[in-house]
């Protein structure tokens, strides 16, 4: 990640973009997969395109790699123009979701692969494979076939091979997937340091969010061959700009909702489903009378058994549901209309001597600034 | 549970008895003693002896031999092309035809490829003198006309289980089409390619239908030597001779299937 003292490209004015996606269309046959896609992404990123299966997400990828023709639009890595290059030409290499392993190949010659193509000589070769088994601690598998390496070991020979040509740009098509939650959270790190100490500039196509939010310096969310929005992890998490995102990332409760009172300062909206009045304290750009959505993180509302002296953001209902998760509980409480409204608390203490329980009846309240009006 | 079984325990035995006694008989028969094939006069090696010693029996299995070699390698690398073209290709028009074209020959009537092809060869000598006559030749080139298919076929479905991936990530690490068949595709593929050999090689050693029609003066493989034999009347010296030629087609197929294993193992 970029140190915190120097302020991110992509932040920076007339900052020169690495890669730019300039109105990339795919389709095959009627589907049009990616649809109309602009991008720009920077040196030394670790971009994230996070979206759900059949979202566009690994076709741009792929056409980054060179494995699908565009069927309009332009894709520059480094000023150049990638129309007319085949894949083996290109300044890329990609981490396969399979990983793609030669299985007749030990994982020596596996690494050695890349090298071996550019016709590097053989004891620079040599020296570059050793010193990337090491950097992947995967030394003592050197001789090893991919079919008797575990899931982890493969995960890491996938990615010292498309690191060993020091390419520009590394695609990761689903890096962590195939991986078990405790591996995969070590190796989120990992991935990190590599990319900061290698400063290459890493893609990855992910469908999970968490793996998103650890990993990435900005994330693209995609949904139906469209990116909807691009931003740090913390905006994309806290101030979705549409209910697409905000519902695709994280949990969230949404309530329909109409303006009722417009000013420059605040905004007031009145939603049927909630049983009380919302109020937001900053502007939006919107008619009045408007429709909207007001969304609500899980963890921003606070929750009591005593009416809290707030006018607004303060709904009441009855706990239908609790989930121990350890760390955090997850309560469901239906509102007056039937609304199921979804509450996490943390569980601060070992030993709560009054907990909540089912049935019983409660006030879910927030700050006004905690909530995101939604408008599209 | 139990009676199901007992009745699985039972029928396969059945199959088994109805599949493999007449060959257990004749594998038993070729060790008899007495010249008369159906009369049993105890055990004994002598025609197989005599079988070593029957010069147009040898002659006839160096024909059959040389044949099912050189059309297995023909098979092989036809059958790998066609395989590799018909699961690489894609979508293009008219594809569904083509594939039925390389494997219609699996389902042809051996009477009528071995007609055809004879006719053909006939009138190619008339046209441009080549096939000069009929021999090694002309049975080679009708043997793999239908081992190729075999072949054809047996690569395509291990090329379509093949995971794309692994040609796009040599692709990838800067490999060309060209070096990246010989690199990545052909030794994936090579046991689907061995086991392809040995399955060309058997059907080509068991084959008389299509040889009868193709073969010329002199050039007998040992599958018509034996039919020939067989219609004087059987001697122990053919089941001798077909015991031995089980054998072989065995290990062949054996060694296919154990082949084809290893691959699925390896997957």
């Amino acid at each position: 990640m970029t140190q915190e003292t120097t302020i991110p490209l992509w932040k920076q004015d007339g900052a020169k973009p690495f890669i730019q996606i300039k109105n990339v269309t795919k389709k095959f046959g009627e589907f049009t997969a990616v649809d109309n896609v602009s991008l720009d992404i920077y040196e030394n990123e670790l971009f994230c395109l996070l979206g759900g299966s059949g979202s566009g997400k690994s076709t741009l990828l792929r056409i980054l790699a060179g494995f699908e023709e565009l069927t309009s639009g332009q894709v520059l890595i480094d000023g150049i123009d990638m129309a007319n290059i085949e894949p083996w030409n290109r300044p890329i290499n990609m981490m396969f979701q399979s990983y793609a392993l030669f299985p007749h190949m030990t994982v020596a010659k596996n690494i050695a692969f890349g090298l071996k193509r550019d016709k590097v000589p053989k004891k620079e070769i040599e020296l570059r494979v050793a010193e990337m088994l090491s950097m992947m601690q995967i030394e003592e598998f050197a001789h090893r076939k991919p079919d008797q390496l575990s899931g982890g070991q493969r995960q890491r020979v996938a990615l010292a091979r498309a690191l060993i040509k020091r390419p520009k740009l590394l695609l990761l098509d689903e890096p962590l997937g195939a991986l078990d939650k405790k591996l995969r959270e070590e190796t989120q790190f990992e991935l990190v340091n590599i990319q900061d100490k290698l400063g290459v500039t890493f893609i990855v196509v992910t469908h999970d969010q968490e793996e998103a939010m650890t990993l990435a310096t900005r994330i693209g969310v995609m949904g139906n061959g469209i990116i909807t929005q691009v931003d740090e992890p913390r905006d994309v998490y806290e101030y979705p700009s549409s209910r697409f995102v905000a519902e695709f990332v994280g949990s969230i409760n949404l309530f329909d909702g109409r303006i009722y009172e417009d000013d420059v300062e605040h905004v007031k909206i009145k939603s049927k489903k909630a049983g009380c009045n919302f109020f937001v304290n900053h502007g939006i750009s919107c008619s009045p009378n408007q429709k909207v959505t007001v969304a609500i993180r899980p963890e921003k509302m606070k929750v009591t058994r005593r009416q809290p002296d707030q006018e607004y953001n303060c709904l009441y209902g009855q706990i239908v549901d609790i989930a121990y998760m350890g760390n955090l509980s997850i309560f469901r409480v239906k509102l007056k209309s039937g609304k199921i409204v979804r509450v996490t608390l943390p569980n601060l203490v070992r030993e709560n001597r009054n907990p909540l329980t089912w049935d019983d009846f409660v006030y879910l309240a927030w700050d006004y600034d905690s909530s995101v009006v939604l408008t599209s | 549970m139990t009676r199901n079984s007992k009745f699985l325990s039972i029928s396969s035995l059945f199959g088994f008895i109805f599949l493999y006694a007449p060959i257990l008989s004749l594998i038993i028969y070729s060790f008899n003693k007495s010249k008369l094939v159906t009369v049993w006069g105890g055990w004994s090696v002598k025609w197989y002896v005599e079988l070593f010693n029957n010069q147009q029996i040898i002659d006839a299995a160096i024909v059959s031999f040389k044949v099912a070699f050189i059309t297995a390698t023909l098979s092989v690398i036809l059958g790998v092309l066609a395989g590799y073209v018909l699961s690489r290709m894609g979508k293009f028009p008219g594809k569904l035809i083509v594939s039925g074209w390389v494997s219609a020959p699996l389902i042809m009537p051996e009477v009528i490829t071995g007609l055809s092809l004879l006719l053909l060869f006939v009138s190619l000598e008339n046209l441009i003198g080549w096939p000069a006559g009929r021999g090694i030749t002309t049975i080679i080139i009708a043997h793999t006309t239908f081992c190729m298919a075999y072949v054809a076929v047996i690569v395509q479905s291990r090329l379509s289980q093949m995971d794309d991936s692994l040609e796009e990530a040599a692709m990838d690490l800067g490999a060309k089409p060209q070096s990246l068949f010989f690199l990545i595709t052909l030794p994936i593929i090579s046991p689907a390619i061995i086991s392809g050999w040995l399955l060309a090689f058997t059907m080509s050693l068991d084959d008389l239908v299509i040889a009868s029609f193709v073969s010329g003066p002199g050039n007998s493989t040992l599958p018509m030597v034996i039919f020939s034999k067989i219609r004087l009347g059987v001697t122990p010296e053919v089941n001798a001779l077909a015991t031995i030629m089980i054998l072989i087609v065995a290990i062949g197929v054996v060694a296919a299937m154990w082949q084809m294993r290893k691959k699925e193992k390896a997957l």
